[in-house]
């Protein structure tokens, strides 16, 4: 099925508009904000900090543990039920993976790093807003890490490869194919890729070659909101 | 081979990932890596160049303890013969009953009568260990338990802008609002005074170093704002 022109008039390879802040939450160690379109997310790290309970420790290095969740008023349609659930579990163990190829925990076995994600408005793409806010968070807190990293989704809408979908692609009657991918911006090595759905091989390049230039653009949005929080004391 | 080139200038702010210098020629310091041929950020942090060598001046993150660091800390267990002191990292730190007095105590007596649990003190740091085990020690001058009093907690980084070249900062806050104040390594501050207030006073003196941490001639705004209270 044809899809011509975008529901939201953005051009295909467009994102929607975007906003990070970083250190918005006072008691924790780091944390930070990122919106794109209506999707918000805040992350918060914790730690790093003694893990409970004892038998998850590792006493060669520190586990990164992820907690990824959609406040209850978050949805455009009916309320999302509070508390874990399968979906949830599943997208914090994915963060996790994303996230852990650029920290360097071995200086704190059996410790842990907390971080919490906290959806306070969806529209498509929260994993991806997640990890972004996530890594800006993380830097916040003062850890080593190698690089940060940037997440977006792309995917097939109808007949188009389009960047960045939302809820309203997602839905698309005419099929929706959605790949959320976060990266590495600086080597672009690709830490989360999630498929389900049809797309060719030709269109998979064609989306990832699209994803590329779209995490470079999140990435320079997390370098300003990092720069501005330690940069605006130093004028 | 090719020339090296920096590509950061000096007090300069980067995060994780931001390649600071490209070429042999520099070496990486604290906050820093190679890869390849470049030197990368691992922190956010403020670039201090010093001749070929490149490091960054840590803004943010938790205490790391090093032997000889003083810190103040707070009793969060008493065991039989030891106490835990929590002094702002992620592993508890242990007190020994060796390292706590030189006075005899007779077997099954009642630890909380020397320390007890909350009590707030200053100690040192006699080693830690590749585990994370960390020994301290009550044995040395000025070392003891602080009562009374209020603490606050700064970043462990600006610790040596509080304190100032040879205590000068912190003594000037001191003599001007009248208080006692001991600044440990881990970016706890204990502060004391007769008058609440003029721990008050202090309290917002300490705060506003912390904040405008990085300007030049801080000494100086300091002395205004403390004359303006």
């Amino acid at each position: 099925m044809k899809y011509e022109k975008r529901f939201s008039d953005r051009k295909f390879d467009e994102l929607r508009e975007m906003d990070a802040k970083v250190g918005i939450i006072e008691r924790a160690d780091g944390s930070a904000m990122f919106k794109i379109g209506k999707t918000i997310a805040i992350a918060a790290v914790y730690g790093p900090r003694q893990l409970h309970p004892a038998f998850l420790r590792n006493p060669q290095k520190g586990i990164l543990r992820c907690n990824y969740n959609m406040m209850s008023f978050s949805g455009s349609g009916d309320r999302v039920k509070p508390g874990p659930s399968r979906r949830s579990r599943e997208i914090s163990m994915v963060i996790e993976n994303a996230l852990i190829p650029v920290l360097d925990l071995s200086d704190f076995p059996n410790a842990v790093i907390d971080v919490f994600i906290e959806l306070i408005q969806t529209d498509a793409g929260t994993r991806c807003a997640g990890i972004t806010a996530a890594a800006m968070a993380l830097a916040d807190s003062g850890l080593t890490m190698k690089d940060l990293v940037s997440a977006v989704s792309v995917g097939k809408v109808g007949d188009k490869i389009v960047v960045d979908l939302d809820k309203e692609e997602e839905d698309f009657e005419g099929g929706a194919t959605d790949i959320p991918i976060a990266m590495t911006p600086r080597t672009g090595k690709i830490t989360l890729l999630q498929l389900d759905g049809e797309i060719s091989k030709e269109e998979l390049d064609k989306a990832l070659k699209a994803s590329r230039d779209a995490c470079n653009k999140i990435y320079e949005l997390q370098k300003k909101a990092l720069k501005e929080k330690y940069g605006e004391k130093n004028v | 081979m090719e020339k090296s080139k920096l590509l950061v200038e000096e007090r300069q702010i980067v995060v994780p990932g931001d390649i600071l210098a490209e070429g042999m020629d520099y070496l990486p310091e604290q906050g820093t890596f190679r890869e390849d041929d470049k030197i990368i950020a691992s922190n956010v942090g403020m670039v201090s160049i010093k001749g070929r060598l490149i490091k960054l001046i840590a803004l943010n993150g938790k205490y790391i303890p090093r032997t000889g660091d003083v810190v103040i800390g707070r009793i969060t267990n008493v065991a039989t013969m030891n106490w835990l002191v929590d002094i702002g990292y992620a592993y508890e730190a242990g007190l020994s009953l060796k390292e706590a007095t030189s006075d005899y105590i007779p077997r099954g007596e009642d630890l909380t009568q020397f320390y007890d649990f909350g009590e707030n003190i200053m100690t040192k740091v006699i080693t830690v260990s590749r585990a994370k085990m960390i020994d301290l020690t009550m044995k040395g001058p000025g070392l003891r338990k602080l009562k009374g009093g209020r603490i606050i907690e700064i970043t462990p980084s600006k610790v040596p802008r509080i304190i100032g070249r040879e205590g000068s900062m912190v003594n000037m806050i001191k003599d001007a609002t009248n208080t006692q104040i001991i600044i440990g390594q881990n970016g706890k501050i204990w502060i004391h005074s007769e008058d609440p207030l003029n721990e008050l006073k202090a309290e917002e003196a300490i705060k506003f170093v912390d904040d405008n941490c990085h300007k030049d001639g801080l000494t100086e705004e300091v002395k205004k704002f403390l004359e303006k209270k």
